[in-house]
């Protein structure tokens, strides 16, 4: 009975058994990992502009949670992943660790990416909403707030949406060819943004030339003559905008010391045991690297370190001042501020006083701004957003919105991640009410695409981009980085074509 | 003897296959029957012999049986029970072995956690933020200042968070339940914290 002979025969009964009246299998809907190929003729299609997080995300739900629904992302680039790809710092790689379930998404049977496709150019959203039943306008927010002040157009004067897409490979930043010849460089704001600009701007290039940061930024950054840089803000120390990791990674920072002025921390230590845990911890990590007397070992390393930075707090800009010459930035007039009231209302007020700043570097990082892509579509100008209600653009039917484009250009990519949950959950709630007709037949992408050829306008696949990657690897191994960023539309294309 | 015997496996094989059978019923059918490390008796190693060998027949043909290869021949190895609620309220229980982390987890096991570990188990995300009864939250190991700092972001956090990425199953963790921030939405559409 315990031979291994009787156990086999007993296994081949048992198989038998088991085949022959098998039912009830077991079968999982594994994440993203679509296993149907056939798409039914009445399934719903839905057009998804801009292929960032937003539309990833978006993309991801959707087709995750019903079986009957097709998505294109249609993005304006050759090149997939918008911000994750062009915002994120290149020291920060795990961030980018999102790619892979984007990625995911894309090879879904039921997804498709439609690369180098400008939409409001090549194709109208009116045109997209005749050959889908559902359009959602995922596209970010490719502008910038501007500083408003005289002397903003001068040389040596940057958006940090402009400066961060430089490093980052953007097109369209590729010829910034910022200017790194001073001594000292202001940020005006303070956010994450302002502090990936600062980290860059001081990190010792050891560091940097291990990462994705394209070689033209890498080159001028090794000649860089910065060695001070100052993160400047309308308000008080409790009003930073920053994260704590972004900030303890500026304390950390190799090669660098903090110098800051103690008397614009009066009064903040008392504060802290009134605030809730996740200020509270940011605000004490502040405190000890501007005013806490450091220890042996950490005062020696402050010695040995060439380069500094630090936060200037009640400061806002007036004006940035001209060189001799009238050509370029050397220097920026701040007005400076008081607080008035508490709390969340707590409001920066003029003082009356200015102070001037000697500087070669300007970057305002005060906030991105979506833009208006086409006018059937409804735009609330002043908060440069898309008025929605819960992702459903206003006044008109069947058309959405998810991302920065829906609620303004702040948070993380997990913030991103919820709110495009959100909208591809209104969207399917409109189908399953019946208020989002899905009933007719629309073209989707063949009819899209029959409108793009006759226009001259060849859309670049997922597998497309899938060599570009491939290339743009194989030249980063070369040189010790993950990759080489390609920085030319046209050659973009010749590598997806080739 | 024998016909008992094949009676039996045949049964056993029957109900640990049936879907609906709640996966504790069968965690406890599946201890009970596969070989521990002492006292093995004749009659367990042959039956844990015959569903071995099934499991692999399934498995080289390339359909799933009941468990993964791996799973099934980490049955002899002590299960911990643990309990996921999702953001809609819905609760899985799960049957998983020592020193995994909690993301790995919802992974392996494919569980409906909308979002879950975005960036991976790196500490670069807050979206593996769970939720700890207080009893299981105090036994834990300390925070380290980078998990803090992640947390710190979470949607929906609680003195009893943690992110599962840097949360390692252990025995004592058995029957313990896990939750991620519940949805509530109110009139407007904007997320609420519960």
């Amino acid at each position: 009975m315990s031979t291994h002979k009787a156990a086999l025969c007993k296994v081949q009964i048992l198989k038998l058994f088991l085949t022959s009246a098998r039912c009830g299998r077991i079968t999982r809907f594994h994440g993203v990992c679509g296993l149907s190929t056939s798409t039914p003729a009445s399934s719903a299609k839905v057009c998804i502009v801009g292929g960032g997080p937003a539309g990833f995300y978006t993309a991801q739900h959707l087709v995750k949670t019903r079986t009957d629904v097709q998505v294109d992302i249609y993005e304006r680039l050759p090149v997939p992943f918008g911000l994750v790809r062009f915002g994120v710092a290149p020291d920060h790689p795990e961030v980018k660790n999102v790619i892979n379930t984007f990625t995911q998404t894309a090879q879904h049977a039921r997804c498709s990416f439609h690369g180098n496709v400008r939409v409001g150019k090549d194709v109208t959203v009116e045109e997209l909403q005749e050959a889908y039943h559902a359009v959602v306008l995922s596209y970010g927010a490719e502008g910038n707030r501007t500083m408003g002040v005289p002397g903003e157009d001068l040389a040596g004067v940057y958006s940090a949406k402009d400066f961060v897409g430089w490093y980052n490979g953007l097109p369209r930043n590729s010829e910034l060819r910022p200017d790194l010849s001073c001594e000292t460089a202001v940020i005006l704001g303070q956010g994450n943004v302002a502090l990936d600009v600062a980290r860059i701007l001081l990190s010792p290039v050891d560091i940097l030339k291990k990462t994705d940061i394209t070689q033209h930024a890498l080159d001028a950054l090794a000649e860089s003559s910065v060695r001070r840089v100052l993160i400047v803000g309308r308000r008080g120390p409790l009003q930073v905008a920053c994260t704590i990791k972004e900030l303890r990674e500026m304390v950390n920072l190799p090669g660098t010391r903090p110098e800051m002025e103690a008397s614009e921390f009066e009064g903040i230590a008392e504060t802290l045991k009134s605030l809730a845990r996740p200020r509270k911890r940011l605000t004490e990590l502040l405190l000890k690297a501007a005013i806490e007397t450091p220890g042996e070992e950490e005062l020696e390393r402050r010695n040995r370190a060439e380069r500094a930075w630090g936060f200037r707090f009640l400061r806002k800009p007036l004006e940035v001042l001209p060189s001799t010459d009238l050509i370029r930035a050397a220097g920026i007039r701040l007005a400076v501020n008081r607080l008035e009231g508490d709390g969340e209302g707590v409001r920066a007020v003029a003082t009356g006083e200015v102070e001037d700043v000697e500087c070669g570097l300007v970057i305002s990082s005060i906030g991105y701004k979506s833009l208006l892509i086409d006018p059937a579509v409804p735009f609330d100008a002043r908060k440069a957003i898309i008025p929605n209600t819960m992702g459903r653009v206003q006044q008109t039917a069947g058309l959405y919105c998810s991302g920065w484009v829906k609620r303004g250009p702040t948070g993380v990519i997990a913030t991103t991640m919820n709110d495009s949950f959100d909208t591809a959950r209104t969207l399917l709630q409109d189908i399953g009410k019946g208020t989002l007709d899905v009933s007719t037949v629309k073209p989707g992408s063949q009819g899209v695409s029959a409108l793009l050829e006759k226009r001259g306008v060849k859309p670049v696949s997922f597998s497309d981009w899938e060599k570009i990657d491939s290339e743009e690897t194989r030249r980063g191994e070369i040189k010790g980085k993950p990759r080489e960023k390609m920085l030319d539309v046209g050659e973009m294309l010749q590598v997806a074509r080739a | 003897m024998a016909r008992c015997l094949y009676l039996g496996s045949f049964l056993f094989t029957k109900i640990v296959n049936t879907p609906r059978i709640s996966m504790r019923v069968k965690t406890c059918l599946i201890k009970t029957w596969t070989p521990h490390s002492q006292g093995k008796t004749a009659k367990c190693s042959t039956f844990s012999n015959i569903l071995i060998k099934i499991n692999d027949m399934y498995s080289s043909s390339g359909k799933s049986w009941l468990l993964t290869s791996s799973d099934f021949y980490s049955l002899s190895e002590e299960k911990v029970i643990i309990h996921f609620i999702n953001q809609d309220g819905i609760r899985t229980t799960t049957a998983v072995t020592e020193g995994q982390t909690l993301l790995d987890v919802v992974v392996n096991k494919n569980l409906d956690i909308s979002g879950f570990g975005a960036c991976e188990g790196t500490l670069a995300c807050s979206t593996c933020h769970l939720i700890f009864d207080k009893t299981f939250y105090e036994k834990m190991e300390p925070t380290v200042d980078e998990e803090m700092d992640m947390l710190d972001l979470a949607y929906g956090l609680t003195k009893t968070s943690r992110l599962g990425c840097q949360v390692t199953v252990q025995k004592w963790m058995d029957g313990m339940t896990v939750q991620v921030p519940q949805e509530v939405r109110d009139a407007v559409g904007s997320k609420g914290n519960q």
